[in-house]
Parts: C-alpha cells; sequence; structure tokens
C-alpha cells in the first residue's frame, strides 16, 4: 500500500486589481521623491565631486549650514518649552474657543512663507511692533534672533501637534493613579506622563527641526544675513548658477539626512507603550 | 470614618444629586448599581480627581473638599488596574513610597506586600505581560503598600474571568480582614455585593435609593427598581455539612442542599444558582435535579418573553426562577399556591 500524497490544489494567487493599482501609484510617489533625490546627490558625486570637496571645505558654506542647524535647534527648543504645555491643555482641557486656539496655531502652516516672513517683519522689523521697542535691546533684521523667530513661527505647530497626540494617548485615570499614591501633578507628569508622551515628543522635535531647518521663504524676508543654508544655495544660484549653489544644496541634504537617520536609529530602540 | 453629605456634581451624562453615607472605621461598603448609575464618578469625588459642585466628604474627621488627591492618603484601584506601563511591576508598587521620599524601608515593603500577594516572582516583569488577575493583584500591592486610610475599588472583578473572579474576591476579603481597612466597593454585581458587603448602598440614577446589610437589600428592598435590581440572582448563604467525591452538602437555613463543588465541611459559603436553571411544577417532576422543595408561590412578575416567579421556601429561603410565558400559563401560576422548584447539583455555584 502507497502513501496518498494528496495533492495541494494550485493556489490561485492573484492580487486584487486595486491593490495592484494602488501598489503602482504608490511607486509612482516613490519614485518621484527618490529620483529627484538621488539624482541630484548622485550627479553630484559621478560629475563634478570635486566641487562637493570645495563646498566641503569653504567656510563660508560650514558657517551657513551649521547656523540653519544652530538655529533650527534653537527653535526647536523655545518649541518645546511653549509648545508642550499648550500642547497638554488642548489634550486634557475643554473650554469655549478650544477649536479657534487649535486653528491659530496651524495657522502657519497653511500660509505661505513669504507672507509669513512679511508678517513677522511688521512685528519684529526695526519698526515693528515688537522689534521697535525691543531694539535697544536685541535686534532681529539681518540677525540670528530674526532668524529662529522665523523657523520657530512656521515650526512650531508641528511639535505642538505631536506632542497633543501623544498626551491625548495617555489615559488620564494613569495620571490620577499616581495622584493618589501621592504624587502632585507636576510629579505625575514628569514621572508618568511625560515618559509615556515621549516619543511623540521625539518624533514631533524631529520634524519640528526639519521644517525649521528647511525654512527659506520667512527667514529671507526677516534676516538675509547672517545666510542661512538655504539662503546661500538661492544667493549662488542667482549670481553664479546652477552648478556653483548645487555643491551645497547636496551638502546640505547629506548633513541633515544623516543626522535624521543617527536620530531614528538612535530612538527605535524606544519601546511603544500603546494603550493595549 | 467616611461622611458624606449633601454632595452633588453634574458632569456629562452623569448626575449625583444629593448623596449623603456614613461609612463607619473597617467596614466593607459597596456602592452596587447598575452601569451610568454614577457609582465609579462617586468614587472619584472622594479620591479628589475632581471637585464636586457642593456638598461635604470628610475621611478621619477631617474635611477632603478642596484637598488634592496625594493629600488625601487613599489607595484607589481602577477597574483596568491603570498599572504606569513603562515601569515594571516593583517599580509600580515602589512608586507610592517614591513620592512620599519613603525610601529606607520600601525594599522590605515590596517584599512584604509581594509575598502577602504572591506576586514576588513577578516583579521584573512589565504589566503588557501580565495577566488580568496578575495586574489586580499588583495594582493592590501598589495601593496596600502606601498604608491607605481607605481602599477605594472601581469595578475591581468585573474585568477578570470567572475563575480569576472566586481567587480575587478571596483576596479582597482576606485583606479586609487581615488589615481592618476601610473598603469602599464600586460594582455592578450582585453576588460580589452579597459576599463581601458588611453593608451596601444601592445607587440608581445618580442617588442612592437604599442603605444597608446584605440580607436587607437582597431581602427587603425598598422599591420596586431596586427589586428589580438585586433580585435577579440567587446567592443563598449556607454552611457545608458534608463533603465528598466532588459533591457538597449544604445546610440553608434548615434545608438540605446538594452542589457540585469541592468545599470543606463547617466552611460558610454562598450558593448562587441562575433563575432559568430552576424549574418549577405543581407536583414535582422525575428528572436528574438533585435538589428538590416544596414551597409557596410569592409573587408572579411578567418580564416579556419570560416570567419571573419568586418562591418562598417556608422561610428558609427564597428563590427566584425563570418560566416561559407558555409554561406559566400551563401551569396556572397563582400567588400563594404551593409549587415545587428543582434545579441540578451542578447548577449550584459555591462560593
Amino acid at each position: 500500500m502507497g502513501i496518498l500524497i494528496k495533492q495541494k490544489p494550485a493556489i490561485i494567487k492573484r492580487a486584487d486589481p486595486l491593490m495592484l493599482l494602488f501598489y503602482f501609484l504608490s511607486l509612482v510617489l516613490l519614485l518621484f521623491v527618490f529620483v529627484v533625490i538621488a539624482n541630484m546627490i548622485i550627479g553630484q558625486v559621478l560629475t563634478d565631486f570635486a566641487g562637493l570637496v570645495d563646498a566641503a571645505s569653504s567656510k563660508p558654506v560650514l558657517k551657513s549650514i551649521f547656523l540653519s542647524l544652530y538655529a533650527g535647534f534653537l527653535a526647536t527648543m523655545i518649541s518645546l518649552l511653549l509648545g508642550v504645555p499648550t500642547a497638554y491643555i488642548l489634550a486634557r482641557k475643554n473650554f469655549t474657543g478650544k477649536r479657534f486656539v487649535e486653528s491659530m496655531l496651524d495657522v502657519p502652516v497653511v500660509i505661505p512663507h513669504t507672507v509669513a516672513g512679511i508678517a513677522l517683519l511688521t512685528v519684529f522689523g526695526a519698526n515693528g511692533l515688537l522689534g521697535a521697542p525691543l531694539q535697544p535691546y536685541i535686534q532681529f533684521r539681518d540677525a540670528m534672533p530674526g532668524i529662529v523667530v522665523a523657523m520657530l513661527f512656521v515650526s512650531a505647530p508641528y511639535l505642538t501637534n505631536s506632542a497633543r497626540e501623544g498626551f491625548k494617548s495617555v489615559d488620564p485615570k494613569l495620571e490620577n493613579a499616581a495622584r493618589s499614591l501621592g504624587a502632585p501633578l507636576w510629579k505625575a507628569f514628569v514621572f508618568v506622563t511625560l515618559p509615556l508622551a515621549s516619543r511623540h515628543l521625539l518624533i514631533g522635535s524631529i520634524m519640528c527641526w526639519a521644517r525649521a531647518i528647511s525654512e527659506f521663504g520667512a527667514v529671507v524676508m526677516i534676516a538675509y544675513y547672517p545666510m542661512i543654508g538655504p539662503t546661500l544655495i538661492y544667493d549662488r544660484y542667482l549670481s553664479q548658477g546652477l552648478s556653483a549653489s548645487r555643491p551645497i544644496a547636496v551638502l546640505l541634504i547629506l548633513v541633515t539626512l544623516t543626522i535624521f537617520i543617527a536620530v531614528r536609529i538612535l530612538s527605535a530602540g524606544w519601546r511603544v507603550y500603546d494603550r493595549d | 470614618m467616611i461622611e458624606i453629605k449633601g454632595l452633588h456634581r453634574n458632569w456629562k451624562e452623569f448626575r449625583l444629586a444629593g448623596i449623603d453615607l456614613k461609612i463607619r472605621d473597617g467596614e466593607y461598603f459597596v456602592i452596587l448599581g447598575p452601569t451610568g448609575a454614577g457609582k465609579t464618578l462617586l468614587l472619584e469625588l472622594v479620591a479628589g480627581f475632581y471637585q464636586p459642585d457642593g456638598g461635604e466628604i470628610s475621611i478621619g474627621g477631617k474635611n477632603v473638599i478642596g484637598l488634592p488627591p496625594e493629600k488625601r492618603n487613599i489607595g484607589f484601584v481602577y477597574q483596568d488596574y491603570s498599572l504606569f506601563p513603562h515601569m515594571n511591576a516593583k517599580k509600580n508598587i515602589e512608586f507610592g513610597m517614591q513620592m512620599r521620599g519613603i525610601k529606607n524601608r520600601s525594599k522590605k515593603a515590596v517584599e512584604e506586600i509581594a509575598g502577602y500577594l504572591n506576586i514576588g516572582h513577578l516583579l521584573h516583569r512589565h504589566p503588557n505581560t501580565l495577566s488580568g488577575g496578575e495586574q489586580q493583584r499588583v495594582a493592590l500591592a501598589r495601593v496596600l503598600v502606601i498604608d491607605p486610610d481607605v481602599l477605594l475599588l472601581d469595578e475591581p472583578l468585573s474585568a477578570l474571568d470567572p475563575g480569576t473572579q472566586d481567587a480575587t474576591r478571596k483576596i479582597l476579603k482576606s485583606i479586609h480582614s487581615d488589615s481592618n481597612l476601610t473598603v469602599i466597593h464600586v460594582t455592578h454585581d450582585q453576588t460580589e455585593a452579597r459576599i463581601l458587603a458588611d453593608r451596601i448602598a444601592v445607587m440608581m440614577d445618580g442617588r442612592i435609593v437604599q442603605v444597608g446589610t446584605p440580607d436587607e437589600v437582597f431581602d427587603k428592598p425598598v422599591n420596586d427598581e431596586v427589586a428589580h435590581f438585586v433580585g435577579v440572582e440567587n446567592v443563598l448563604k449556607g454552611e457545608v455539612i458534608e463533603s465528598s467525591n466532588g459533591v457538597c452538602v449544604l445546610d440553608i437555613g434548615g434545608k438540605v442542599l446538594e452542589a457540585v463543588s469541592e468545599c470543606a465541611i463547617g466552611d460558610t459559603v454562598y450558593a448562587c444558582l441562575r433563575p432559568e436553571n430552576v424549574t418549577l411544577s405543581k407536583t414535582g417532576v422525575n428528572s436528574s435535579a438533585r435538589n428538590s422543595f416544596e414551597g409557596s408561590l410569592l409573587e408572579v412578575e411578567r418580564m416579556g418573553a419570560l416570567v419571573r416567579a419568586k418562591v418562598d421556601m417556608d422561610g428558609s429561603f427564597l428563590l427566584n426562577a425563570f418560566v416561559t410565558n407558555q409554561s406559566a400559563d400551563e401551569l396556572g401560576l397563582m400567588c400563594g399556591e404551593p409549587v415545587v422548584v428543582s434545579f441540578k447539583a451542578s447548577a449550584v455555584h459555591v462560593v
């Protein structure tokens, strides 16, 4: 007697046509982004590596890239200081006008950034609403504070929104439990709420910083000098053309990508505490 | 003593209207009511998570209105335990002592409480790796270790499976008898209330409708609403007089009842019996049911597709039975008439 081997029925493996269409469209989007970035970086490396090396050893270029990162970092820190408490209130409290407040905080995301620059100038310019009385103490126009203010304006919403989602994901019962165990509100916030929302805060901070570094329109209106990376690229493009500006652009992209990838890898080890 | 006077508060769809309660020291006090009665809100007001719109709460003679939760020295356990997910069990238990700045005796205290609740082997684990019953014990350890004046329990058993419920109920009972702690326990489960409570407050639609011992509440409900709510389950208190081969014989108010269960002779137990498992007849039926009693029909109530019959066993105990409309008509149920109730020994759940 032989052993009967049941032949498995051939599984018809065919994706749904709709999914095929979705795969195709997502591939188009992915390639669109990838080709644009990769073409610039690879093209630069293959055709004009010397130009990249030149840019990387040029003092004004390095200075402008460092300024972008540093000013963006300051804007992110201020966003954290102001945005985290705001986000906590929005996540925990209900009050009349809450929707208005939320929309207000999102306005910088939707207005054109040159418009934001003009608006900032009328407030922080030498004759501006705050710029004039602060004139003896702090300069915004064509100065570091102006860059930070412009970056803060356009990037703070990213941090506030992410932090708000983070705080919302922390069950208020956990804070209640902490309080009943003897923790005043600030201790419950520091030892329970903040650690549980930390991933959202980190992602929000990265988004905020990335947005600050990539800002050009608002910054250039209020502070053409000292030049941040994007301003220098624009300046070189106008005065010396594409071949002079591209190496700086590639360098800026490589530096920022490296930092973001590093942060992502470091934070990947963090545990995610989802509610169940 | 915990004294609540004229407490009221409106909150979303819940409304507490003029709550008056006195809970004695060392009492196991159960607040029993249907879902949405405002029980949890009342507990949270006592804990101080919310402030009332008006009224008074005092704990141990001290008015606590306006006092934040961290100053009330209460232990609060939520239905879903609310363990801190980013800390292991040990860190969770230590949290209260850390917040109070007690460090020197914390190690010993954690070991003691962990031993008492049998969670010593779980201390290094994070809450999301623990079962419901284990989480519950860690949550209890976390509040007991700070030696609270009063323990507030919000539906502590309702998220657990039946087996774990029985075990946890025993733990709550022994915590209370070992520590003489004042406990306020909120639940919608009548069996739980009857078994654990020294006294019960029945809460409906944001008000307290009856306060009394379990016997008072279950045998003499103040109105139809309470009767309806507490009357559907049969929970009978008795003593084990015989036990062999997984069958035990209980003495319930002089009547002898058999149940499939492992018990120790002499124990005081509760026999729980669902009304749909009770058969009603005029003359007694020949069936595999081991328990059969003659009684008189006390009350008949039509509840849609079913009829609820309340039968008095010569004053020994009361039993609720569900019969269908059709069989109620066939039997011709009339109040005051003699009837025979029977049920299987396996239908009795002994706790």
